[in-house]
């Protein structure tokens, strides 16, 4: 890791919104906008009830896996997005990194409102030590840093899009097993909202990679592909150690781990590459996927049902101004 | 890059018109576009710009359109498939909807096939992910397949 390979942006250019390279830009720019949000418009504070009912190892669970999500989306927010920024080939996608950076740092600070709402300064000091010290969680930080410290634009949009679209699951998979069992709702509504924005961010990401890729030989386009799935792996067998480190102590280190493989398989997809979890291994739980997204189950896959409360449609008239321009 | 080669199995839109059982709308990214290349079957793209002229089916048709994540109702269809569904008669020629989304999008994951479904009358026949699994692939191909026996039969019978 050498710092000083780290560049700015050669040339600036005063931004021109009226003329537009890549519609993808000015689509994502506005979809992060409207999902601007900030963690004090959430009622955190409607969960200290909740949280009173886990049991210490629960709470203890719960706060080291948020330290941790506190890391990744500091990292992806001071160096993350921001390294990506000198590559970018229109001042569109400039600007969108900094709205990016700008939105992990406000994740980053979100894990904050929950421990003060939640608990001591003394709990909170020591789950911020424990992230510290604990290798896996300082690994995969190091790994993904290394890669945005390096001088490869592609392999750092790699790198960036397995931290945004795989990374985080091991850690967002436990607020959305309290919220199907009823607890720290709050918490995971806030959560969803991290998700929903890291679902843009390695969207765009993994699109601009895939831009990235036009035009180059085959022969590079086949070492990009190798170096995506060799990275995925080194990240996953150290998120498979991770993931038995924090989730061994409640026994939900198996139904994690379906969790990450699913969320892999995304991730490859956002970067353009088939998924490789086969389905026996991605079989997610149910009450996590609920939790997730409620139309996410099999009751909302008409082909695997009967199919016999099916009408033939009928059209209904349809005024323009139905449809929402 | 597969979405070149993506484009030549599908092919290009040359004429407005389309016979197509199955029409779709994939933005820049390609990732509903793929999906229907993996799928292999005979299907028309609706045109990337609304600028551009849409399409008018001639036959019945099962739509398939993502969702990207807005966070409301409004604006969740694209924009170019509004356009084409504003036409009546494709609106009438319409029979099922599959959306594509992420259920990282939570309450809205594809929502606009559930509206589109709602507006038209037909079942949101089923949803997948980014540009989908093998396993998606396989269960749409059967599951269209049986669908447009299923509704021939009915005709008949009526």
């Amino acid at each position: 890791m050498t710092p000083e390979k780290l560049k700015l942006a050669s040339h600036v250019k005063a931004i021109n919104w009226n003329r537009i390279e890549d519609e993808k830009d000015v689509e994502v720019w506005n979809r992060l906008c409207n999902n601007f949000w900030l963690p004090e418009k959430v009622p955190l504070s409607n969960d200290i009830q909740s949280w009173a009912t886990l049991t210490p190892d629960e709470q203890l669970l719960t706060m080291r896996v948020f330290t941790g999500l506190t890391l990744l989306d500091t990292l992806q927010g001071t160096v993350g997005a921001v390294s990506l920024i000198p590559d970018a080939i229109t001042p569109h996608e400039e600007a969108v990194y900094t709205n990016i950076a700008f939105m992990e740092s406000v994740h980053a600070k979100s894990y904050s409102s929950i421990f003060s709402t939640l608990c001591s300064t003394k709990e909170i000091d020591e789950a911020f030590r424990w992230s510290v010290e604990n290798v896996n969680l300082q690994k995969k930080a190091q790994i993904i840093e290394g890669y945005y410290y390096g001088d490869d634009p592609l392999k750092r949009k790699i790198a960036s899009t397995l931290l945004e679209s795989f990374l985080f699951y091991s850690g967002f998979y436990l607020p959305m097993y309290w919220s199907s069992r009823a607890k720290l709702t709050n918490t995971a509504d806030l959560i969803r909202l991290i998700i929903r924005d890291e679902a843009v961010h390695g969207y765009y990401i993994g699109y601009k990679y895939q831009k990235g890729l036009e035009g180059l030989s085959d022969e590079r386009k086949a070492e990009l592909k190798e170096y995506t799935f060799e990275l995925l792996f080194e990240l996953y067998e150290n998120e498979v150690q991770y993931t038995h480190d924090l989730y061994d102590s409640v026994g939900l280190a198996e139904d994690v781990k379906k969790f990450l493989h699913y969320n892999a398989n995304k991730a490859l997809m956002n970067l353009g590459y088939e998924a490789m979890f086969p389905a026996a291994v991605t079989d997610v739980n149910p009450a996590i996927l609920s939790a997730l997204s409620p139309n996410a189950d099999e009751n909302h896959d008409f082909f695997s049902g009967s199919g016999s409360s099916y009408v033939i449609g009928k059209a209904v008239n349809t005024e323009d101004d139905d449809w929402d321009f | 890059m597969s979405a070149i080669t993506a484009e030549a199995a599908v092919g290009r839109i040359v004429s407005r018109k389309t016979s197509s059982p199955l029409i779709y709308f994939s933005s820049a990214s390609d990732n509903t576009h793929r999906f229907v290349v993996k799928l292999g079957v005979d299907a028309a793209r609706i045109p990337l710009y609304t600028y551009e002229d849409t399409l008018l089916a001639q036959e019945p048709f099962v739509l398939l359109l993502p969702t990207y994540g807005g966070e409301t109702r409004r604006g969740a269809v694209p924009k170019q498939v509004i356009k084409f569904l504003n036409i009546p008669e494709n609106r009438q020629l319409i029979r099922g909807v599959i959306g594509a989304g992420n259920t990282n999008f939570g309450t809205t994951y594809c929502l606009a096939g559930d509206i589109v479904a709602e507006k038209c009358n037909v079942q949101h026949l089923y949803r997948f992910e980014l540009m989908g699994t093998s396993e998606d692939v396989d269960r749409v191909r059967e599951g269209l397949e049986e669908f447009w026996t299923r509704l021939s039969q009915n005709t008949t019978q009526q």
